[in-house]
This record gives C-alpha cells, sequence and structure tokens, in this order.
C-alpha cells in the first residue's frame, strides 16, 4: 500500500496535545542544521554574487549610454567645428573675391587713365602735324598762289602790271586781305 | 461489502458515504488506510533517544537542503554577467523577494539590511514545502512544527531588533504597546492586547500557519491517493469507477498543493517584511 510505501520506517511515537507544538530536540537540530545551511548560502555565496553581478550590469548599461552620450558630444563638437570652419571658409572667399574686385577696378581705371592719357598724347601729335602740316601748305600756297596769280593776272591784265614794284604791291594787298579773311573764318 | 447508494448522489455524498463506509471497515483485512498524525513522526532510524536522532522526516529535510544548496551553489558558481537560462531563473526568484516583498515593502533603503533573511525564509520554506508532492519524499518537512517554529523565531527576533535599532529599546516598547492618537484611558486596554499581537501571537500564527497548511495539505493528499488505491486494487464492482473521481481529486490537491507551497513561503516572507515595517515605523 501507499501508506507503507511512503512511511518507509513506520511510525513513531505520535506526540498529543501541547506537545504537537513543541518540537523535540533532535528536531530541533537537524532544522536548524538545514536552515543555518541555506541561510549561509545564501547570506555568504549567492547574494554578494548576484548583487555583484547587478551591480556590474548596472554599471555597464550605465557605461554604455554614457559612452554613447560623450560620443554624440564628440559628434556634435566635430559639426560645429566644421560649420564654423566652412563660415571662415565662406568668409575667406568672400573677402578675396572682394579683393580681387576692387583691384580689378584699380586696373581698369589706371588702363582707363592710360587710354586716355594715349588718345590725347595721340590726337595732339595728330593736331600738331595737322598744324604744321597746314603750315607748311599755307607757306607753299603762299608762294605759289602769288606767283600764279601774277601770273595769270598778267596774263589777263597784259604787260601792264610787268612793273615788278606795282606786282608786289598788288600780291601783297591781294594776300593780306586772303589772310584776313581766312582768320575770320577759323 | 454493499455498493453505495445510487450515483445520482453527487460526488462529495459518494465520497463521504464511501469514506464513511470504509471507516467502518478500517482495521480489517484489507480495510481503507486512514492517514494519522503517525504519518508526521515517523519511526527513528539511526542514534534514537539522542539529540542526533535521525527519522524519515529529516531525512526528507535535509535531502530538500541539500538540493537547494547544490542548485543554488551550480548556479552562483555559473554566474554570468549576461545569464543564461538557469541564472534567470535564478535572478527572477532572488528579484522576487529582494523588490517585490522586501523592498516594496520596507523600501529600498531599509530593506537592505533583511534581504538576506527574507531571501533564506523564502527558499528555504518553499524548497522544504515543495517535497511534499515530490515522489518518494512526499512530505513536507515544514509540517512538523521545529522547522516553522524556528523561522517563527527569525522573524521575531528580526522584528524587534529593527523596532530597538529605530527607536531604542525603550522607545520600541512605547510606540509598540502605547500607539499614538489615542485618548489615555484607553491604553489600560490597548497595551495589553498590543502586547499579546505583538510578542505572542505573531510568531504564534506564523508558526502554526505554516504548520497546519502543509500538514492538512498532506493529510488530504494521503486520502485521496490512498482511498484511489484502495478503490482501484481491493474494492469490489462498481466501487472501482469512484477511484477515477478520487484520482482526479488526488491529482488536482496536487497542483494545488505545489500553489501553496509557494503562497506559504510568499505569505511568510510577507509577514516578516511586514511586521519589520510595523516595528520601524513610529506609531
Amino acid at each position: 500500500m501507499l501508506h507503507s510505501v511512503t512511511i518507509a520506517a513506520g511510525e513513531g511515537e505520535v506526540p498529543t496535545g501541547i506537545w504537537l507544538f513543541i518540537p523535540p530536540d533532535y528536531d530541533i537540530l537537524w532544522s536548524a542544521v538545514a536552515l543555518v545551511a541555506i541561510a549561509l548560502l545564501f547570506w555568504k555565496k549567492v547574494l554578494p554574487t548576484f548583487t555583484k553581478i547587478l551591480d556590474e550590469r548596472t554599471e555597464l548599461i550605465q557605461g554604455g549610454i554614457a559612452k554613447a552620450e560623450s560620443a554624440q558630444a564628440e559628434a556634435q563638437e566635430a559639426l560645429a567645428e566644421y560649420t564654423r570652419q566652412l563660415a571662415e571658409a565662406r568668409a575667406e572667399a568672400g573677402r578675396i573675391r572682394e579683393a580681387a574686385r576692387a583691384e580689378g577696378s584699380v586696373i581698369v581705371a589706371e588702363l582707363r587713365t592710360k587710354a586716355s592719357e594715349d588718345a590725347a598724347r595721340i590726337l595732339e601729335n595728330a593736331q600738331r602735324q595737322i598744324e604744321a602740316e597746314r603750315q607748311q601748305a599755307a607757306q607753299s600756297l603762299k608762294a605759289e598762289v602769288g606767283a600764279l596769280a601774277t601770273d595769270l593776272a598778267s596774263r589777263i591784265v597784259g604787260e601792264s602790271l610787268a612793273d615788278s614794284a606795282r606786282q608786289s604791291r598788288v600780291i601783297d594787298r591781294f594776300l593780306d586781305e586772303l589772310e584776313a579773311s581766312t582768320a575770320d573764318q577759323r | 461489502m454493499r455498493a453505495p447508494g445510487p450515483a445520482d448522489l453527487g460526488e462529495c455524498a459518494l465520497i463521504t458515504a464511501a469514506t464513511n463506509h470504509l471507516l467502518a471497515a478500517s482495521g480489517e483485512d484489507g480495510g481503507f488506510p486512514i492517514p494519522s498524525m503517525g504519518e508526521f513522526f515517523p519511526a527513528p532510524i539511526f542514534f534514537e533517544g539522542t539529540i542526533f536522532e535521525f527519522n524519515r522526516m529529516t531525512l526528507v529535510r535535509l535531502v530538500a537542503t541539500i538540493v537547494l544548496v547544490a542548485l543554488f551553489w551550480v548556479v552562483t558558481n555559473r554566474a554570468r554577467l549576461v545569464p543564461g537560462r538557469a541564472q534567470n531563473i535564478a535572478e527572477m526568484g532572488l528579484d522576487f523577494v529582494r523588490v517585490n516583498i522586501a523592498e516594496e515593502i520596507l523600501g529600498k533603503q531599509h530593506a537592505r539590511p533583511f534581504i538576506p533573511l527574507l531571501t533564506t525564509m523564502f527558499f528555504a520554506i518553499f524548497a522544504l514545502n515543495i517535497t511534499g508532492v515530490i515522489p518518494f519524499l512526499n512530505i513536507a518537512s515544514t509540517s512538523v512544527v521545529a522547522v516553522p517554529m524556528l523561522l517563527a523565531v527569525a522573524s521575531f527576533v528580526a522584528f524587534i531588533y529593527a523596532g530597538i535599532k529605530a527607536h531604542g529599546a525603550v522607545g520600541y516598547l512605547r510606540t509598540t504597546l502605547f500607539p499614538s492618537g489615542v485618548p489615555w484611558p484607553i491604553y489600560i486596554i490597548l497595551a495589553p492586547i498590543e502586547l499579546l499581537s505583538t510578542f505572542v501571537l505573531r510568531p504564534a500564527t506564523l508558526t502554526i500557519r505554516l504548520m497546519a497548511n502543509m500538514l492538512a495539505g498532506h493529510l488530504l493528499l494521503v486520502l485521496f491517493f490512498g482511498m484511489t488505491h484502495w478503490l482501484f486494487l481491493e474494492a469490489d464492482g462498481a466501487l472501482k469507477g469512484v477511484g477515477v473521481i478520487t484520482l482526479g481529486a488526488a491529482i488536482a490537491f496536487t497542483v494545488f498543493e505545489i500553489f501553496i507551497s509557494a503562497l506559504q513561503a510568499y505569505i511568510f516572507t510577507l509577514l516578516t517584511a511586514v511586521y519589520i515595517n510595523l516595528s520601524q515605523e513610529a506609531h
């Protein structure tokens, strides 16, 4: 029967009344042995080990979080640095462009000045040359026109103007008139 | 033997009838085994009559202890930062006591010194209770008074220590026996009640609750399994069929007993934490 299977050693003396609640000395001893063994196990071994592991785990997780945070801060710093450098480069580029533009305008102005000076000089030379040529032409005209006119007039008038004194008087008067009219025109 | 009444009497009535019938037959040849208190007081095996007297109950108790110690020893030695399956289960149990019992009731700060005690209580009670449903062990060594009483003494010492540490010896007695906010004539009645309830009833109820639960559970299991055994093998005719019902009840009570094992461990530990908390708090 189950009864005899479970209770291999059979039944001992059964306490009655209050003795049910007062343990025999050997029961206290063996219970204490069991409980003290379990207590020592948890107190000295299990709990310290698992507390340590829990702490380590917490530390690891916190360390990971801190590492991620520092990485993020670093990245942000790098971004700020990059942005700053970019802005600096842009400003530099702007400055260079401005300088170039200023330099360019200076060069243009210089060139313009030089060109206008050249032009003025060329113009002056040309005028001077023209004046010289005009004077030369006037001189030669003066001589030739006199002779031509005398010649022509002598031919028309005949021998009357052969007298050289008269001739030169007539020519001078004619030339003076001519010159006066030219001066009026100019 | 005669078959009991008609089948429509219902399960309970049938069992009662069968039991009554069998009780009358007990003691006769092949009679039904009635579980008795003798179950809990087996004959000594070694060292009879000395303080080292060793019986079946003691054997079961030591087996449970050795298994518990061995399991936790192995798991603790293999404990890693990244837990395996066994370590997860162990951590779940340890966290249950630490977080759901100790820290929830005492608060994180006050719980710390009592965590080893509470953890020991919970696992020791559960290990010693669960042997009641383990084949071949089949008895919970918490169903005799020694273990519950020692644990209740530990609880008693713990909550008095907590009280004295928080308020001093005199302060603790004053806050316990003369809770503030009560008109003084009430103290004439209140002080003796508080004295009795705190220093006598607390440890007594802790002891008796655990012991009686495990004792009753074992008796129920023996009753149902014994009855099933007898009904199947020795009862005649239709009475054998009743054995199916008693077997079902036995299995149901086995499952229930597993639950009770854990529940009693939880209640004992929880109440110890509550008593420690009541000692620490000023009334």
